[in-house]
């Protein structure tokens, strides 16, 4: 109970953040906020028992993404995002969209029903059968290490080609990418 | 209270999403539009987070004299969605700084106008 009040003070906070950024034009101040409400939905992962996942949301949403979109802000010297030109439109969709979301939500089972068919198969199985299956006490790194360890394959595979992606779009490839701006001179 | 309680978490969420949704519908600015879908990519990460939870559980790190546990299904994706989400965000953003310095704007009206008139 007093856990479901702390969740819901951190998510009005975060909610709190949401809404000054879609109002702010200022893009630092919505990337520090985009941060802080990373981090606030890291103390509210804690609070639902997920430490795993609160460790890497603020290590990532909340540090590294932060850092990308400062980066971007510095390197495109762009600091305001004028006013949104199709405000009447994107409150009408939301409205829309979010009533819809939240009136099929109202039919979810109960936060924290340990009946739930959700937690059965192979979650129950994992619980039981992972330490004397894999080894480590904590059951997600088994899960992410060894059950699942062709979705960690995959998820490294889409690391490095976002990486890829980056040089390649950023022109950091040594030669073709001095190549690209001097091309790209020439057209001027 | 309970189920004030949970309907006040899945409205937080509902809300999380439609901000972000909203943002990036709204806004023209490119950077803005990335913040909005990091806004809407963590809104997700939360609801899988909230079917995760098992009332008087602890967290899956498996110990003696603990007789209940998260679901750690939910916390495994979730783990590998946050890394995919911010590979997805850098390269929106390696994007954006190439919109600029090739339009010298990052805003999208602007950047189809110039497009037009090329043609």
């Amino acid at each position: 109970m007093s856990g479901q009040l702390l969740g819901c003070a951190l998510l009005t906070l975060s909610a709190v953040a949401a809404v000054i950024i879609a109002r702010t034009d200022n893009l630092f101040s919505a990337a520090l906020l985009a941060g802080m409400s990373s981090l606030l939905v890291a103390a509210l992962f804690l609070s639902l028992d997920a430490p795993d996942v609160a460790f890497t949301e603020a290590a990532v949403g909340a540090g590294v993404s932060t850092i990308f979109f400062l980066t971007t802000i510095a390197a495109t010297g762009r600091q305001y995002a004028y006013a949104p030109s199709r405000r009447v439109p994107g409150l009408v969709l939301a409205a829309a969209t979010g009533w819809l979301l939240f009136y099929s939500m109202l039919d979810f089972p109960w936060l924290g029903d340990a009946s739930l068919a959700l937690h059965d198969h192979v979650a129950r199985y994992y619980i039981e059968h992972s330490a004397a299956e894999v080894g480590p006490p904590n059951v997600v790194t088994s899960v992410l290490a060894s059950y699942r360890g062709l979705d960690t394959l995959g998820e490294v595979c889409v690391i490095f080609a976002a990486g890829v992606g980056v040089m390649i779009v950023l022109g950091r490839f040594g030669h073709s990418g001095r190549a690209g701006q001097s091309s790209r001179r020439g057209e001027e | 209270m309970e189920s004030l309680l949970q309907a006040y978490h899945h409205l937080a969420v509902v809300f999380l999403m439609m901000t972000g949704f909203y943002i990036m519908v709204a806004y023209d600015n490119l950077v803005k539009k990335l913040i909005g879908l990091n806004l809407v990519q963590v809104s997700v990460f939360i609801f899988f987070i909230l079917m995760g939870k098992v009332g008087g559980g602890s967290a899956p790190i498996l110990a003696p004299g603990i007789e209940a546990y998260a679901n750690p299904l939910p916390h495994v994706l979730i783990l590998t969605a946050i890394v995919v989400g911010i590979a997805a965000t850098a390269l929106g953003l390696a994007l954006a700084i190439r919109i600029s310095r090739a339009c010298g704007s990052l805003d999208d009206r602007l950047i189809a106008h110039l497009e037009r008139d090329e043609d």
